[in-house]
């Protein structure tokens, strides 16, 4: 390389950026509770809602088996986090729901990128997946009981079934969003069908593909719950129905709570995931074409 | 044409020889797009474009000059007429021809260095000595230090000019222009274009520019080719008589000037300038 003196004829942006001084007011920016209300905002309203719960129910006298105070809650949480009985449910929910994910997401990839990539598919395959969305999962969960059993696999296959579905669409769609230029630039250059896919068509649906996982993940949690509510020995969903047939609305409560957990935890994974992947596509990162 | 032999070898039997490197005869462009009616888009299109010669087009916007380099480049159909590029009939895209782009499509996900490289990564061209290229080209376009950042912590220009990199370092042997210059400030466009008149001579590359800047299309030019709108045909085509090789200075002469104005009469003369 020639010294770069040449290079500063016109323009600022033309001298090599001098690695910035780090910009102290962003430093800060992160974690500065002026520059993000929402820091304390958030736990506050948490700290509020339970507050006014706890001394409600207190007030107005009302019956643990309606609703329970926080407190009881609280307390039936730890009880059961405490139980190893309780993290055997846990770890069934959880394998149910990854099982189940893995797979969804495994023959939504695959189909989806038939379906992108073969016109005569699509046109074949469109009419009975849009027919087959508009069911409602959730119902053909005895369907899956009766075939599958009472054992993990019926629970596996309803959260295979209920997350593919959001999957798939992202998939097809964001396989199908590429810029019209960005392949007419590819194809100037000589690009084959699979580089294409490979350059543009893919990454483009990254972004789609995400979206969908993030759905999926938490659609795959429900299909598991729901699975279980049918017919089932363990899990989180049939603990949750024996806490309520027993009265114990504080332990509903708390299993309620860690299911909540997991969603969260889920979709915070995948949306992690997203940010790494995909960064690009954040907010403010979006280019003009 | 059956086969399309290498661009390199074999010139003799259907002759392209360097008078009409570029050939494009009786060319005719209708969209016809489904629901609308069609569009005349280019009318006519008759001319010839030496080997090594750097030619530009002007007109008013709608003219259909993205239409003419986009049928040059392979990519879309023509109507009516012959294309050839050195002895090969124009039916998709041409390895020896590179594209600059009216807008810089870079990749939001590649680095500005991955964008450049994307012809030599799709030709498989070799690697390492096409990153050298590479760089050597991001430094002249002034983006060295740039070459890791994405084209999101760029501005405009700074992408356009990245794009006019990606179109040189595969070193085509014909480079189709589509207003590259257009997002630039006058100042770093005054830079371009005299590194690409640098580029041009050093390469002996064929050089087909969009522009809508008419002093830029003089400055750069051994023909100009003035288009008038719907349908695009041409009006005229102007040899350029300056002396090469040319810097800026060249632009205050007489000479230069009355082509300026001479090219212009047709856009006041049609009442549209663009
Ligand atoms: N894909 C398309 N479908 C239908 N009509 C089109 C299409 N592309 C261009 N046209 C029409 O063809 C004509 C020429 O368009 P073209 O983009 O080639 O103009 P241009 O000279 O490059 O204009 P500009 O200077 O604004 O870039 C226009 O009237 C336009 O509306
Ligand atoms: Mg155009």
């Amino acid at each position: 390389m020639t010294d770069t003196s040449t290079a500063a004829v016109a323009g600022s942006d033309r001298s090599a950026p001098a690695s910035p001084p780090p910009v102290k007011q962003k430093q800060r920016g992160k974690w500065d509770l002026r520059e993000r209300p929402e820091l304390w905002m958030v736990p506050a309203v948490f700290v509020l809602v339970v507050a006014l719960w706890e001394f409600g129910v207190k007030l107005f006298d009302v019956d643990a088996f309606v609703l329970p105070p926080p407190s009881a809650i609280a307390e039936s949480l730890w009880n059961q986090l405490t139980n190893d009985l309780f993290w055997g449910h846990f770890w069934v929910t959880t394998q149910e729901t990854l099982v189940g994910f893995a797979i969804g997401v495994t023959v939504a990839l695959t189909l989806g990128t038939m379906i992108s990539q073969v016109p005569i598919l699509e046109k074949t395959l469109m009419p009975y997946i849009v027919a087959f969305q508009t069911v409602p999962k959730v119902a053909l969960a005895p369907l899956f009981v009766v075939w599958f059993g009472f054992g993990l696999t019926s629970k596996i296959v309803m959260a295979a079934v209920i997350s593919f579905f959001p999957i798939l669409i992202n998939v097809i769609e964001g396989l199908r969003s590429a810029d019209a230029d960005r392949v007419q630039m590819l194809t100037v250059f000589g690009a084959s069908r699979s580089q294409i896919f490979r350059m543009v068509r893919l990454p483009t649906a990254l972004p789609f593909i995400f979206a969908g996982l993030d759905i999926g993940i938490v659609f795959a949690i429900l299909g598991a719950v729901v699975g279980e509510f049918i017919g089932a020995q363990e899990g989180l969903g049939y603990l949750l129905l024996q806490t309520n047939y027993n009265f114990d609305i504080a332990g509903m409560f708390a299993v309620l709570v860690v299911l909540s957990l997991m969603g969260m935890l889920a979709h915070l994974t995948i949306r992690f995931a997203q940010r790494k992947v995909a960064f690009w596509a954040e907010e403010n990162r979006v280019i003009g074409a | 044409m059956a086969t399309q032999p290498a661009l390199a070898d074999d010139r003799s039997t259907t002759g392209p020889d360097a008078a009409n490197w570029i050939d494009v005869a009786g060319l005719h462009k209708y969209y016809r797009p489904r629901k609308s009616e069609p569009t005349h888009a280019l009318s006519d299109i008759d001319f010839q474009v030496r080997r090594g010669e750097f030619i530009s087009v002007v007109g008013p916007s709608g003219c259909g000059k993205t239409t003419l380099l986009k049928i040059l480049a392979g990519l879309i159909p023509k109507s009516e007429g012959e294309v050839s590029i050195a002895g090969h009939a124009v039916t998709k895209p041409l390895p020896e021809v590179g594209m600059v782009f009216q807008a810089a499509t870079l990749l939001p996900w590649r680095t500005i260095l991955e964008n450049v490289m994307v012809p030599v990564e799709i030709q498989k061209l070799d690697r390492t000595t096409h990153r050298a290229k590479a760089m050597e080209l991001i430094e002249m376009v002034g983006l060295l230090g740039f070459e890791d950042k994405y084209p999101y912590e760029l501005s405009g220009g700074m992408q356009q000019r990245a794009g006019i990199c990606r179109a040189l370092v595969h070193d085509p042997a014909v480079l189709l222009m589509d207003e590259p210059f257009g997002a630039l400030d006058a100042m770093t466009r005054e830079y371009m274009n005299v590194e690409l008149l640098r580029i041009w001579q050093e390469k002996a590359a064929t050089i087909v520019l969009v522009t809508h800047s008419i002093p830029e299309a003089v400055f750069l030019s051994d023909r100009v080719i003035v288009m008038s709108p719907r349908p695009g045909r041409i009006t005229e085509v102007i040899d350029i008589d300056l002396p090469r090789p040319r810097d800026l200075s060249v632009m205050n002469t007489d000479r230069a000037g009355v082509y300026v104005s001479r090219i212009r009469q047709h856009f006041n003369a049609a009442s549209v300038i663009d």
